[in-house]
């Protein structure tokens, strides 16, 4: 097999620019924003060769590379993008400059560091989406709590070291038990494939065939490690404080990209490692992901801290995220795929908003402002914006995912209840209520607070970050096919390794 | 060829508006004259629109004209098929006079505006949102579909929040635009949950394939409960939109809006929105279904009627006035009165238009007074306002020689005809009881305020008719609302060419037992499900025999409404207050609205904020808890542990060395450095040796 090199040098470029920036002079913080962009810039064009070599028709993995590594274990470094990680992968791309850019002026100490821990998370993120080998898939998926542990650590706010350490700790505890089922499966597979491998092409061929209640364990263990990164209620106390203590790029990625890999992870190894137990846990899932709309929206509405208010806001959109994938049929799914991308741009415009303000107000309390659609007409409107594609207003990103996913799930025969999606759509009556409510009181009556008065609008360079993002917006919500097309046939061929097994065991 | 041009004119009116709303929302900071534009575009849209009107009625009369495109291609789905979402356009004569009645008001509604709001600091704005209102309600007019009509309808319901929170700085306009979006969602997710049984019994969401389908024996889980329930769950999104009982809260709140707003959206077009829908899924309504619409559309006709007997200010009364004649329509429709209900939409769109901005150049013109106790006398200042007001008032009063006259009338006989067939009484009743307060609130409305002496002689003396742009569109809406529109003959709408050609009675595609036993075909009839003819001959009969008995009624009703209103208010015969003391629960339970909005607060809205407010709690304290508390636990285990490693294995350690430390400071004693001490311990311990070995 001929290797493309594409994706290492995807890889190649953050690491080596992250590490350039450490010979950076650091009082020159202007080159080191503009150089840290630069690198961003170059992944996305990276990112953007491959999807336009990217063939929509192949579900399977293109771009391969491998590297032999650990060779008597038969590990490698093994990496490749098909529709559904190519997605994320252009996600992770086109936020990070987003939020270098978004930073320019609110991170203005050790800009140094931060650039190189910026770089080091894009890294860490897009190994994960790339990774094809479960062992290099491990290393990554906690190597990039590292540099998410110092950005949430050091540029923080007052309680930025409880929030990075039970960030670190909680996923970090899922994880093991992830370890300890890759292990397990990997010492498996070498007893019927006669050999030891943690390559995951190869292990989708072991997991359907091990015993039902050995892959229930194993599912639980992967699937409990997804879910607290999703996060899944009631695994998602983590969430709000590292949002909230987070600075505004942390809280874009860590939502926008940090989140998804829960969900990706699902998709990638739940369901097709382990396709039996999937179905089988399908209902008690999804009870927690209809909980997790309902829970995170209302909890959500009671939110003084207007980050505190975005963070459980994800929790509701992961839910139906969550819901889409157990569905599992085509539209659910694909509607999970493109709710993941949603989310991660309205989300990421929330808070690439809230930190807009806070920039200037330093405080987040939605009680101190009130009237500011006057002051800042512009500001106001991206708000607004952002909190209509949230809410799943109808020509805008959020409908798409939430209507495919709710016309999937009311169809699936996996969960073959329609209340599950009675229930979730539901939850679409509260996101009305709960960011519009925050609306009124932030923009709308009259100022109250005299420190409003004197609020500058965006500036050019806070438009520019937002108008990429808005575009997509618009994009996805008036032509969503650009985008599904690219993840049809993935999530075909997922859907197929899922119902093989269970169509094998009926008859 | 000519279709296909009728149908992309079509398109061009659609898109338009949005053009014009994209241009003025971004340069209405740095282009002043901006609106201009806007206004341009609305002309535009207006005068293309009457070309569809025109060429649909004369060239295609009969037929209808579609035209759609791929959306979203999920491609082959196993056991199903090809899965695409298609959007599209109809334009069949319902949607034609549709377009063509909301770009004439939107239009006139425009130029109103141009006067009453100069000087507003976001007037440009104001115009955009305008424009963005016009294209959404566009969108479901020409929709072919009910996905699109959906996607439509959620952003109207944005351009309804935008104008409504228009004033955004006083805290009532900002409630009700969010109280607006949120009550209309409620309703959106019933309807939502409706599209998607459609779409999974029909795979389609085009209202002709699921008819064609449903005319086949097609049903949702292949029920005819199902059928109806579908159908209830879609009727959900117009309890809504058009605010319909229980769901009417939003309406009144949204008066706080700028006037024209009202008589565009909250008045003539917009909430005629739910009506619409009702029209567009009429053919896969169950006679259950049916039944229950109606008995929604009778108590929406009624309650809000009681309300705005009592009610102050100027804008409340016919905003209670609208929900109640939206009752009307819904109910026509629910009487199976399906020409007469879209005839009542087209009649009362006009109609309340007028009304609305009568009332806007009152308020306009009296320094934004709302209260019409506050008023009086208007009818000398503003003589051109006054006889715009008193037409529309007769016409919904239903007074002859008016458009609501016939349209009115059409609804109170279909629901006569109804009751003769089916026995339910309570319809005509309602019905009749309806007009009769309606004919009396408004001629309240019109003598306390134009009619008597001024309440307040400052602002009655500043008070002055409204210049040419404001009052243009009063005299041209006043005079829609004249028969001569509509029919020739001014008693009879039948014979009109509105009813006769352009209206048809509606195909049914509903399997025949669950219809309405005079919607289930003739006997003789040749059976064919597709057929156009639905209703049996014994409903053109009943509803030939109600057409006198009914028109009578009604005007003896419209009457009696009317004369009681200037016993009370003109000549003063009876005492409203004495009367109002006398019924005095009636009195409050009218005033306060039927308690609506207060047990709502106390209940839903309470109760929800109480669970968010305990569940923010729960979050906090019990799951993060948990978390917590786990973290604590293993800390303190750590402690332990760490304690235990200090003293009881570090001891241990420090023991055994504590211990040798101590066999060595014995054993040093020992170690003296003297041969001589050495030799002895030898020789002793040999003896000992020797002793030990000799015994064994």
């Amino acid at each position: 097999m001929e290797n493309n090199y594409l994706i290492p040098y995807l890889l190649l470029a953050p690491f080596i620019g992250g590490v350039l920036v450490l010979f950076i002079n650091k009082n020159k913080e202007n080159l080191i924003r503009y150089f840290g962009l630069a690198v961003s810039l170059i992944v996305f064009i990276i990112s953007l060769i491959i999807y336009f070599d990217f063939d929509n028709a192949d579900g399977g993995f293109q771009f391969l590379y491998r590297f032999s590594w650990i060779e008597n274990l038969n590990i490698s470094f093994y990496v490749g993008v098909d529709g559904l990680s190519l997605l994320l992968v252009l996600l992770t791309t086109f936020l990070t400059p987003l939020t270098l850019l978004s930073s320019w002026s609110s991170i203005d100490k050790k800009v140094k560091e931060f650039t190189f821990f910026m770089l080091m998370l894009e890294l860490g993120m897009l190994g994960v989406f790339v990774s094809l080998d479960m062992f290099l898939f491990y290393i990554f998926w906690e190597a990039m709590l590292i540099p998410m542990y110092f950005i949430i650590g050091i540029w923080g706010g007052k309680q930025r070291i409880y929030a990075s350490i039970k960030f670190f700790i909680y996923t970090m505890f899922g994880s093991l038990l992830m370890l300890v089922a890759i292990i397990w499966l990997a010492v498996y597979a070498s007893s019927s494939l006669g050999y030891f491998t943690t390559d995951l092409v190869e292990l989708y061929k072991v997991g359907p065939t091990v015993p039902k209640t050995i892959q229930n364990y194993m599912f639980l263990a992967f699937a409990f490690s997804f879910a607290i990164k999703v996060p899944l209620f009631p695994l998602h106390t983590w969430l709000p404080d590292a949002h909230v203590e987070a600075p505004t790029a942390g809280s874009v990625i860590l939502a926008g990209v940090l989140l998804k890999m829960g969900t990706y992870g699902l998709l990638r190894f739940c369901l097709p490692l382990f396709p039996q137990s999937s179905i089988s846990f399908a209902p008690a899932i999804s009870v927690l992901a209809v909980i997790g709309i309902i829970y995170g929206a209302l909890v959500a509405m009671v939110q003084k801290d207007m980050k505190k208010l975005v963070a459980y806001s994800s929790v509701a959109h992961l839910g139906f995220v969550v819901l889409g994938i157990f569905a599992m049929n085509l539209e659910a799914v694909q509607g999970a795929v493109i709710q993941m991308i949603n989310h991660g741009l309205s989300t990421g415009a929330l808070f690439i908003l809230v930190g807009v303000i806070y920039e200037r107000t330093h405080t987040r309390e939605i009680s101190e402002y009130g009237g500011i659609a006057k002051i800042v007409p512009i500001y106001a409107f991206a708000l607004l914006f952002a909190s209509l594609s949230s809410v799943g207003l109808p020509g805008l990103n959020g409908f798409i995912g939430e209507f495919l996913i709710l016309l999937g799930s009311f169809k699936s025969t996996v969960l073959n209840n329609i209340w599950f999606t009675v229930f979730a759509a539901s939850g679409v009556i509260f996101a009305a209520v709960y960011l519009l409510w925050m609306y009124q009181r932030v923009a709308f009556g009259e100022v109250k607070n005299p420190m409003m008065n004197e609020l500058k609008d965006m500036t050019k360079r806070e438009m520019l970050v937002l108008l990429p993002i808005f575009v997509f917006i618009v994009w996805i919500g008036i032509y969503p096919s650009t985008f599904l097309k690219v993840s049809e046939k993935t999530v075909r061929n997922i859907l197929e390794q899922v119902e093989t097994p269970h169509k094998a065991e009926l008859k | 060829m000519q279709d296909s041009l009728l149908i992309k004119l079509a398109v061009v009116i659609l898109f338009l508006p949005l053009i014009g709303f994209i241009v003025t929302v971004f340069f209405g900071k740095s282009v002043k004259k901006v609106y201009v534009f806007e206004n341009l575009v609305l002309i535009a849209s207006f005068i293309l629109a009457s070309i569809l009107l025109y060429g649909k009625l004369n060239y295609y009369i009969d037929t209808d004209l579609f035209s759609e495109f791929e959306w979203i291609n999920l491609g082959e789905v196993p056991l199903l098929g090809l899965i695409s979402i298609k959007l599209g356009l109809m334009l069949d004569n319902v949607a034609a006079i549709m377009i063509w009645t909301v770009m004439l008001i939107s239009l006139v509604v425009h130029i109103f505006s141009i006067d009453y709001m100069k000087g507003d600091i976001r007037y440009n704005h104001y115009f955009a949102y305008l424009g963005l209102f016009t294209f959404s309600m566009s969108g479901i007019v020409l929709t072919h579909n009910i996905l699109m009509m959906y996607i439509f309808w959620e952003l109207v319901g944005l351009s309804s929040y935008l104008l409504i929170g228009f004033w955004f700085e006083k805290k009532s306009a900002s409630d009700a635009a969010k109280k607006a979006f949120i009550v209309n969602r409620i309703g959106d997710i019933g309807m939502f949950i409706g599209i998607l049984l459609l779409f999974i019994t029909y795979q389609t969401f085009s209202f002709d394939s699921i008819f064609i389908q449903l005319a086949d024996g097609k049903l949702p889980f292949n029920s005819e409960f199902w059928l109806t329930a579908t159908g209830l769950l879609i009727f959900c999104g117009a309890i809504g939109k058009s605010a319909q009982f229980p769901l009417h809260v939003w309406l009144p709140d949204a008066m706080e809006g700028p006037t024209p707003v009202s008589a565009l959206i909250h008045a003539a077009t917009m909430v005629a929105a739910g009506v619409y829908l009702v029209v567009r899924v009429f053919g896969m309504l169950t006679g259950d279904a049916l039944l229950i619409i109606a008995v929604f559309g009778a108590l929406s006709a009624l309650i809000p009627a009681t309300i705005a007997l009592t009610q102050n200010d100027i804008k409340k009364v016919l905003a209670y006035s609208t929900v109640s004649q939206l009752g009307y329509m819904i109910m026509a429709l629910g009487v199976g009165a399906y020409t007469f209900a879209f005839f009542h939409l087209i009649t009362h769109a006009f109609f309340k238009a007028c009304l609305f901005l009568g009332s806007g150049s009152v308020i306009h013109n009296m320094h934004h007074e709302q209260d019409i106790t506050r008023m009086g006398g208007l009818r000398k200042k503003m003589p051109l306002t006054y006889a715009a007001f008193l037409i529309s008032s007769l016409a919904i009063s239903g007074v002859p020689l008016t458009s609501g006259f016939l349209s009115k009338d059409g609804i109170l006989a279909g629901t006569y005809a109804f009751a003769s067939l089916t026995g339910h009484w309570l319809f005509p009743l309602v019905g009749f009881f309806v007009a009769m307060l309606t004919a009396f609130y408004m001629f309240r409305l019109i003598i306390l305020t134009f009619h008597g002496e001024p309440y307040d002689k400052e602002k009655y003396e500043h008070a002055h008719e409204s210049k040419f742009a404001m009052a243009m569109p009063l005299v041209v809406l006043s005079i829609l609302s004249i028969f001569f529109w509509y029919t020739p003959n001014p008693i009879d709408p039948g014979e009109g060419w509105v009813l006769s050609k352009w209206i048809k009675t509606p195909e049914i595609f509903t399997p025949v037992e669950t219809r309405y036993d005079f919607m289930k075909p003739d006997e003789n009839a040749a059976v064919d499900h597709s057929s156009a003819v639905v209703y049996s001959s014994s409903y053109t009969e009943a509803m030939h025999n109600a057409h006198y008995p009914a028109m009578f009624l009604s005007l003896i009703v419209a009457g009696l409404g009317i004369l009681l209103a200037f016993l009370f208010y003109q000549w003063k015969r009876i005492d409203p207050d004495k009367l109002a003391n006398k019924f005095k629960p009636l009195y409050n339970l009218s005033y306060n609205k039927w308690y609506f909005d207060e047990i709502y607060d106390a209940t839903f809205v309470a109760g929800t904020l109480m669970l968010s407010k305990f569940l923010g709690w729960f979050d906090l304290k019990v799951i993060d808890g948990i978390v917590d508390g786990s973290a604590a636990v293993t800390k303190g285990f750590s402690k332990f542990s760490g304690m235990f490693d200090n003293i009881v294995v570090d001891g241990l350690v420090n023991f055994i060395a504590i211990l040798s430390g101590f066999v060595g400071l014995i054993f040093r004693k020992m170690q003296t450095g003297k041969v001589q001490t050495y030799i002895v311990m030898v020789i002793f311990g040999l003896v000992i040796l020797l002793f030990l070995f000799k015994s064994f």
